[in-house]
């Protein structure tokens, strides 16, 4: 399976939980995406979002996302998020990141919501009529707020090996694991792939999310880029500049497209 | 403020409230996305010697979490994290942050970035150090048009620490949660008291005694020309190039993608 079949899987008005620039985002997954004209996406950033969300937004793929933020890093604020937001053409449901990883974290116990300390006295709460506060029913006049659990239809990120039996390696990043254990469906690009099954090596086994978790994998060489991959390729901090000067209009968001997004068919055609 | 002396003049000041014998002790500190300043700040501080397990959740390389930001937050939760830095598009005379935007929700006339994890990490770290490099009426407001994250709470509310000052590209202010109020503390080189009371939109109590923001001693910026810029090059290619002059491409480190 290439990358753009994969980025079929994924149906119109799909929840999809993304990741940050910092966590293994699917560049090449989310430039599919684009390809593919998917529309009505709902996104979930886990915990904030960055280049991939704002490229699909920038593209018209998305009708409302769920985050704790959307940035370009030291490049700036997300343009096509800023400009949808303000177009209305965007519904923005704001969060907080620690609620985020909660919500995931009480989806794979199996449980219906999990407590959270902090956020009382944020406005986030009177925006989430989701999020309840409660007295803590082991000490009273302890208030404290309950998240409901979040099982996203798909997540999809990029690690950088799968092997024979369908798991997928992501090092440090065990974060994703949260990420797989909780969402319904992940779909996930990879480097490359090797032989055997990782989980036999002592070594690499901590860094393994188990192909139980795994729906589908595709490999796409350098399908993080411009966001970094472990110690394998760094973040190409020029390009997400480039990416975030071209933004800033729509003229300019057409040709990153048509040089970036649609001009990848063609190199993958030859 | 706009050159580098004055980046390495808001470092050294940052440096300092860290190791403030007052404060909560800070054995480990922990420093978000997109904060180059608060991060060779904290650099600084455990170059001179002070004993801080540092977590820079943005080191693509050497990072400390093996569960991203997602272990950060467990962290803090527990209250194992004692230093965290949150900035504002908005911020007011009580402390309280806007990460939100203005106008109507969520941001309707300007929108900032999102709220991150600030209105966990203000209740939940001992001690946060707010910085905001712009110090202009429209980010120092009487009050923040949304509150994503609480400069204080409510007697019964669950609360570990607050803010311990204020730094901008015009002055330090120090915070008391008591009284909910911001003083002034130091005025950087060049800045004046009627300067930046013109310049803030919020009110704050001004002493007698104020003194003058310190740069770095010689030693500090030699330290922070080498080691302190060695740190961080990888995570702020940008900013060391600006401020030091050091790029990438000497380290070797980076692969550019096809």
């Amino acid at each position: 399976m290439d990358v753009d079949a994969l980025a079929a899987l994924v149906p119109d008005g799909a929840q999809l939980a993304l990741v940050p620039d910092n966590s293994l985002s699917p560049g090449a997954f989310a430039r599919a995406l684009v390809r593919r004209g998917v529309r009505g996406l709902r996104l979930v950033g886990v915990p904030v979002s960055g280049y991939a969300t704002d490229l699909l937004i920038g593209a018209g793929c998305v009708a409302e996302i769920e985050t704790s933020a959307v940035t370009l890093g030291e490049a700036g604020m997300a343009p096509r998020f800023t400009a949808a937001l303000a177009a209305g053409k965007l519904r923005v449901t704001d969060a907080t990141c620690p609620a985020m990883h909660t919500r995931l974290q009480a989806a794979e116990k199996g449980v219906p919501f999990m407590p959270l300390r902090g956020v009382l006295g944020s406005d986030l709460v009177a925006h989430r009529p989701d999020w309840k506060i409660i007295d803590n029913p082991y000490q009273a006049g302890d208030p404290i707020l309950l998240l409901p659990a979040l099982s996203p239809e798909f997540a999809a990120f990029h690690a950088a090996m799968a092997d024979e039996d369908g798991n997928v390696w992501v090092g440090r990043r065990r974060e994703l694991a949260t990420l797989a254990h909780a969402s319904q469906r992940s779909l996930v690009t990879v480097e490359r792939t090797v032989r055997g099954n990782m989980l036999e090596d002592e070594r690499l086994a901590p860094g393994v999310i188990a192909g139980v978790y795994v729906s589908a994998t595709a490999v796409a060489e350098h399908g993080a880029w411009p966001i970094g991959l472990l110690d394998e390729y760094g973040y190409d901090a020029d390009h997400v500049a480039l990416y975030a000067k071209l933004a800033r209009s729509d003229e300019g968001f057409a040709e990153y497209c048509a040089r970036f997004v649609n001009a990848q068919v063609a190199r993958a055609a030859e | 403020m706009s050159g580098k002396s004055d980046e390495l003049l808001l470092i050294a000041a940052i440096a300092r409230l860290i190791t403030d014998p007052l404060g909560h002790p800070v054995r480990h500190a922990a420093v978000g996305a997109a904060s180059p300043i608060p991060a060779a700040a904290c650099w600084l501080a455990k170059m001179q010697g002070a004993d801080i397990r540092l977590s820079l959740l943005h080191r693509p390389r050497g990072n400390p979490f093996t569960e991203g930001t997602r272990e950060l937050f467990d962290l803090a939760g527990q209250g194992r994290i004692d230093l965290f830095f949150l900035g504002g598009g908005q911020i007011d005379g009580e402390a309280n942050i806007n990460l939100i935007g203005t106008g109507d929700w969520p941001g309707t006339a300007v929108r900032f970035p999102g709220s991150f994890g600030s209105a966990f990490m203000y209740l939940t770290v001992h001690r946060t150090i707010l910085f905001r490099e712009e110090h202009s009426p429209r980010v120092l407001v009487p009050r923040v048009d949304h509150i994503s994250a609480p400069g204080i709470s409510p007697p019964g509310t669950f609360r570990r620490g607050h803010a311990q000052a204020l730094v901008t590209g015009r002055c330090v202010f120090r915070f008391d949660p008591a009284r909910a109020r911001f003083a002034l503390a130091s005025l950087h080189p060049g800045e004046t008291r009627e300067g930046v009371r013109a310049a803030t939109g919020f009110d704050y109590d001004e002493p007698g005694e104020i003194t003058v923001t310190e740069g770095p001693t010689e030693a500090q910026s030699a330290l922070l020309a080498g080691p302190v810029c060695d740190a961080m090059i990888e995570t702020y290619p940008d900013f060391c190039r600006r401020v030091w002059g050091r790029g990438m491409k000497e380290t070797g480190a980076k692969e550019q993608a096809a």
